[in-house]
């Protein structure tokens, strides 16, 4: 079941109780694309994206990300390969400075091996530097260099927001999960957002995104998926999907 | 608590004047005060472990005092059948990073709050141990006679100005960083703290004395004068190295862990592995506290590893500030001044041993209650923090 996507999910079930959340729902993100993922409220959006990062295990079914299986990966190894997930309620390390959470998200660091610590002090102050100059470059282009160093919890909650997918890109990705970037963020904001998104999918990164409002969804997407009641519901263009009468159906209920 | 405390000398010296402990240089005296500092030091070290634990990763250690039940057998008995003590000292400090990853392996994957209930659970198991296998640990009898640090070191006069020279930094250390507050507190115009700097000061310059004249007259008492040199050092030591840990990345994870651990997850960090280091590390230390505890009781009971110690160990992070390797230190300087001031209470109140004894449990709590209302986040925690949302 390997495909050219970057990531592939087929048959996905994940039951809570007597509730199944997501039953057989399947997903394909294309490399350097921006796929959207919608649904109403409840129709397992955030589940999914939880069984694709593998914090929680499905019940059945498969996921490929890079074209390896990724059911017996934790959680932090599937984000060292490259697919980083960010969260709905968008989750910052408080009592960190905001270059702290930055300087946290830099892979394979020297310095976080303790050992480490005490044999390679000079590289590490190196890596240290270098990963504050990228990390500042970033902070920069969402517009939060000059809060580097206060604590993160200080932040509002559209800053809390851009800090969290800066903080994503930080990792160098290959693949970032958005969990609704645009909720609860004032609409020049959003606009900002997803200029921020088009800048980076052209420089390669490919994204998949949850989002309620459609607006960002129909100008940023290449493609859509559609979830209602845990299942695949339409996927396609979003044109085709603005114009499914199935999926006009599940949002506005008959 | 407060039986091991009570020095023959209570009976000898009138305490009740704070001046006394300021200025005076009975001998009696200046040897209460070297207790105090081995005790603030040997506590220092304990709650350091601690803090790496709960202030820096968030790991709630109900049961911190195991490590150090760990460490100070091993030592003592150890040495008692001919392990040179350096080597003894690190194989209980080994063997309290053991008990950690034994603990962490059955817990750290579940909840926080199993981790808690184990952690009490296994510091009750150890010290039940100690007491009734008596084939190993000697039991209730307790372990005795077993070889001090120093206790046979005869210093030359060059040797003695030496080993002042090598402390004294430490005190300095300490003098400049209350210095540092001070400074800023009056920039503040925070009166109250900058007396509490002043206080702190004076004493600190008043403790480096009495640590000078006891290392000067070594012969006065070897065990008690070497225990204070090897305790200062060690203390230092241990703060030093945990200072460079906390503010390196791997630290940098550990408080990620502590703030919010499925932020580290998503972010490529292998949470358990470094929760296991964390817990493994504090028990390390906390098993070196073990051996300077047991050096300083010279004969090692079951009984000195009650769950109360752990929970000294809390109070004392509390106090200072938990998530500050200095408020740590602090703290431990806290306790045991309150300690030693509120030992003579009875000539004051008209009770008895017992009721002296529970009022200052009592007391403490009391005081940590109006630091929860006036200053929550500790002595020297850092006010913003408080007012940061999730």
């Amino acid at each position: 079941m390997q495909t050219s996507a970057v990531l592939s999910a087929t048959g996905l079930v994940k039951s809570f109780g007597g509730i199944k959340a997501v039953s057989e729902a399947s997903i394909e993100v294309a490399p350097g694309s921006i796929t959207g993922l919608i649904g109403p409220n409840g129709a397992g959006k955030t589940t999914l994206f939880n069984l694709l990062s593998n914090f929680i295990h499905p019940d059945d079914g498969k996921v490929f990300f890079d074209g390896e299986s990724i059911e017996s990966l934790q959680p932090h190894e599937i984000a060292q390969r490259g697919m980083i997930r960010t969260f709905q309620v968008a989750r910052v390390l408080s009592r960190l400075s905001v270059m702290d959470n930055m300087l946290l998200a830099a892979q394979r660091q020297t310095g976080e091996n303790f050992l480490n610590t005490w044999l390679f002090s000079k590289r590490i102050r190196q890596e240290e530097r270098e990963n504050r100059d990228r990390a500042i470059e970033i902070l920069q282009s969402v517009g939060l260099a000059a809060k580097a160093n206060d604590y993160a919890g200080a932040l509002s909650g559209g800053q809390r927001k851009l800090l969290e997918i800066a903080r994503a890109l930080m990792t160098r990705p290959k693949l970032v999960l958005l969990d609704e970037p645009a909720a609860g963020v004032n609409p020049t904001l959003i606009n900002q957002i997803c200029e921020y998104i088009q800048y980076w999918n052209r420089q390669g990164l490919t994204f998949l995104i949850i989002e309620h409002n459609m607006d960002v969804i129909m100008s940023l997407c290449d493609r859509v998926w559609v979830l209602a009641e845990g299942t695949n519901l339409a996927d396609g263009s979003p044109a085709e999907i603005q114009s499914n009468p199935k999926v006009l159906e599940a949002y506005l209920g008959q | 608590m407060c039986s091991g405390l009570r020095y023959d000398f209570i009976t000898t010296a009138n305490l009740i004047s704070m001046l006394d402990y300021l200025f005076s240089f009975d001998p009696g005296l200046i040897g209460y005060l070297v207790f105090l500092i081995v005790s603030v030091a040997i506590y220092g070290i304990f709650s350091l472990g601690l803090n790496l634990q709960w202030g820096y990763t968030g790991l709630i250690n109900f049961g911190h005092v195991a490590f150090m039940t760990v460490g100070a057998y091993t030592t003592s008995l150890l040495t008692l059948s001919g392990t040179p003590i350096f080597i003894a000292v690190m194989i209980g400090a080994f063997l309290a990073a053991f008990l950690g990853l034994l603990m962490g392996f059955s817990t750290l994957r579940l909840r926080e709050d199993y981790l808690s209930i184990v952690t009490i659970g296994v510091s009750e198991l150890v010290r039940l141990f100690a007491l009734n296998e008596d084939w190993l640990t000697k039991g209730a009898f307790g372990v005795q006679d077993f070889p001090l640090p120093l206790s046979q070191f005869r210093p030359t006069v060059g040797t003695r100005i030496g080993m002042i020279a090598i402390v004294a930094p430490i005190f300095g250390f300490i003098i400049w960083k209350l210095a540092q507050q001070l400074i800023q507190r009056f920039r503040k115009r925070q009166t109250v703290g900058a007396i509490f700097s002043v206080i702190l000061i004076l004493l600190t310059v008043r403790l480096l004395t009495v640590t000078a004249i006891a290392l000067y007259d070594y012969s006065s008492n070897q065990a008690r004068n070497g225990l204070l040199f090897l305790s200062l050092i060690t203390v230092a030591i241990v703060y030093w190295a945990l200072e460079r840990l906390v503010h390196s990345p791997w630290g940098r994870v550990l408080k990620a862990i502590r703030e919010d651990e499925q932020v580290a997850i998503a972010l490529g960090k292998n949470v358990f592995l470094y929760k296991l280091q964390s817990l493994m590390l504090g028990g390390f230390i906390a098993g070196i506290a073990g051996a300077f505890f047991a050096w300083q009781l010279s004969t090692v009971y079951p009984t000195n590893f009650e769950p109360i110690v752990t929970f000294q160990a809390w109070i004392i992070m509390i106090l200072g500030g938990a998530g500050n390797n200095a408020g740590t230190l602090l703290g431990a300087g806290i306790y045991w001044a309150y300690t030693a001031f509120t030992r003579d209470l009875e000539r004051i109140l008209p009770l008895g041993a017992d009721q002296i004894g529970a009022m200052r449990i009592m007391l403490i709590g009391l005081i940590l209650m109006v630091l929860m209302l006036f200053r929550p986040q500790g002595i020297l925690g850092n006010k913003d923090e408080l007012t940061l949302g999730k």
